[in-house]
């Protein structure tokens, strides 16, 4: 990782920016979690890397845009990605939005990440850890400037798939939609009332097996509301 | 100033304790225990109580120096709990209450928990790591709410160990998770289990089922039951903890409180403070006088919220099993 400088310590990688064969790239390495049992964290760090890897290049096949993959080193836990540029985060749009109580672009933005939600999971493409700071968004026309943009001039690029699976089942996507629901709801105070433009998105993408996930996910919604209390 | 009298009964501990201005007067406890082998059941969890709690309200009184009369509101556990002892410890709550003519005021136990773990360590704004017996929580306070980031989507952690403490026949005195605990610092070799973090939450009944099924044959194989112990917990609480980092890296915070019985387990403690130590965050983490349900933590949470105004009727005095966390709104809370 020669001329390669950190610039973002995440929860379990060190993102490293430089270049790699000219390009912008980023290096993100998978640190060793002192807290976990070595043998338990060196297994759990070469899953997440091999998953990372084949759901981005499963997300490339699909058309989904995502950082792309220039080489993995997995003696080092490191995956070379590409950089995109001029990217900012869902969680900072979504405040943006709320902050100027744009509910329209709010809505329609909700919209757009159901969209492509949706085309994940066509492609049985389950993210494990969908929350509002592991999508980023870049412009489609001005690659420059992400100021004053509407949703639907924007590209929505996924990322962190460390706990993603390739899984057909409604179960599991089912699962996928919760987390990301909740994920929302409790880091943005106007994500609650947006939901439905969320899932809406969701359903137009994904016309031949969203019906069944939405049950589905009726359906761990339920269970979410029981499980306050023991299985004695 | 408020004096409040706090009953606690959502499980086999019985608590009840006097507080005055945040100073903890009284804190009484007793644990219904049950032989090794077996769980404890409503019913009998209940009539526990009941012999009990006349003894214990006594103890805390006297304890507390506190005349009925000085106090300013009497506090149970609404919920959420085993249906049997927590009506059981509210009808002597709600009887007092009319005996002295004293204000009722129901209050959440996980709430409970977090305004008391915030109160003894002095937390200003921390992420919530709850787990116990009956609760498995990553809590982070915003807007008027503790909202829940994260949970088991099964059964909660506590409950993992006393039913793997059930497979291996250790003795639930003081606690299955003590014992486990204390045998784990033997053990060594880590058997792989199943590892279950989805996003922000956690299961835990497929490991309980692996561990259910495998003990046996694991035993013959030449691990030690301390090695099993210490395979359950190395894994589940990596579990914990790596879903209490996503929270935090999620909101940007930098206090982690840990609260519920299993809280006061040192190597959580010890691997929760390795987290924390990596990211330059505090951790703050009580003992089994406060980590334990008690019924301190149900007076100081109970006067939290009278200081702030919040009444119940005595028509609404009554008992849940359902009760979740984000569903209070935490009106004594001004950030």
């Amino acid at each position: 990782m020669k001329n390669f400088e950190l610039i973002k310590q995440g929860a379990e990688a060190k993102l490293y920016q430089g270049t790699y064969l000219g390009k912008p790239a980023i290096a993100k390495q998978r640190f060793a979690k002192k807290y976990r049992h070595p043998s338990l964290d060196s297994s759990l760090t070469k899953e997440r890397i091999t998953a990372e890897n084949r759901a981005l290049i499963r997300c490339k096949i699909a058309g989904i845009r995502t950082p792309a993959v220039y080489a993995v080193n997995l003696a080092e836990n490191t995956i070379y990605m590409e950089h995109v540029l001029h990217s900012k985060t869902a969680k900072d749009l979504i405040e943006d939005y709320s902050r100027s109580n744009d509910h329209s672009r709010l809505q329609e933005f909700f919209y757009h990440i159901g969209k492509t939600v949706g085309k994940l999971h066509e492609n049985n493409i389950i993210h494990g850890d969908l929350t509002s700071s592991n999508i980023l968004v870049v412009s489609k026309h001005n690659p420059q400037t992400l100021e004053n943009c509407n949703p639907s001039d924007l590209i929505i690029v996924p990322i962190d798939f460390g706990l993603s699976r390739i899984q057909s089942s409604a179960e599991d996507k089912g699962v996928d939609l919760y987390v990301l629901e909740r994920a929302l709801i409790s880091t943005h105070s106007l994500a609650e009332e947006s939901f439905e433009h969320f899932l809406s998105g969701y359903q137009a993408q994904y016309t031949n097996g969203s019906k069944e996930v939405l049950h589905k996910y009726d359906e761990i919604k339920l269970r979410g509301r029981k499980r306050v209390l023991i299985g004695i | 100033m408020v004096i409040a009298l706090g009953f606690e009964g959502s499980a086999n501990k019985l608590g009840i304790g006097v507080i005055k201005n945040g100073k903890v007067l009284s804190n009484c406890r007793r644990t219904y225990i049950t032989p090794p082998g077996e769980g404890f059941l409503p019913k009998e969890t209940a009539q526990h109580h009941r012999e009990n709690v006349l003894i214990v309200l006594k103890e805390a009184l006297e304890e507390s120096q506190v005349k009925p009369e000085d106090i300013d509101v009497i506090c149970y556990t609404k919920g959420p709990g085993m249906g049997a002892p927590l009506a059981t410890v509210a009808v002597v709550a709600r009887t007092v209450a009319r005996l002295w003519n004293k204000p009722i005021l129901g209050v959440n136990h996980c709430i409970g928990h977090i305004e008391m773990g915030r109160l003894i360590t002095g937390a200003n704004n921390p992420t919530v790591l709850y787990v116990s017996g009956g609760n498995t929580q990553v809590i982070a306070y915003a807007r008027k709410k503790y909202r829940i980031f994260g949970e088991t989507i099964d059964i909660a952690v506590g409950n993992c160990l006393d039913r793997f403490a059930r497979v291996i026949k250790i003795s639930n005195d003081p606690s299955p998770g003590y014992n486990i605990e204390q045998l784990a610092k033997k053990g060594s070799k880590l058997v792989q289990l199943p590892y279950c973090v989805k996003g922000m939450d956690v299961s835990f009944s497929g490991i309980l089922s692996f561990m259910e099924e495998k003990t046996e044959q694991l035993l013959k194989e030449g691990y030690t039951p301390e090695d099993l112990c210490f395979s359950l917990q190395e894994t589940i609480f990596a579990m914990l903890i790596e879903t209490t980092e996503r929270a935090l890296a999620h909101c940007n915070s930098n206090e982690v409180l840990i609260v519920g019985g299993v809280g006061c387990n040192l190597r959580l403690q010890e691997m929760m403070g390795i987290m924390c130590n990596e990211r330059n965050a505090r951790l703050f983490a009580t003992d089994e006088r406060f980590c334990i349900d008690n019924g301190i933590m149900i007076a100081h949470a109970g006067a939290e919220m009278f200081a702030a105004g919040v009444r119940t009727k005595w028509q609404d005095s009554f008992i849940t099993q359902r009760y979740r966390t984000d569903e209070v709104e935490t009106v004594w809370r001004t950030d």
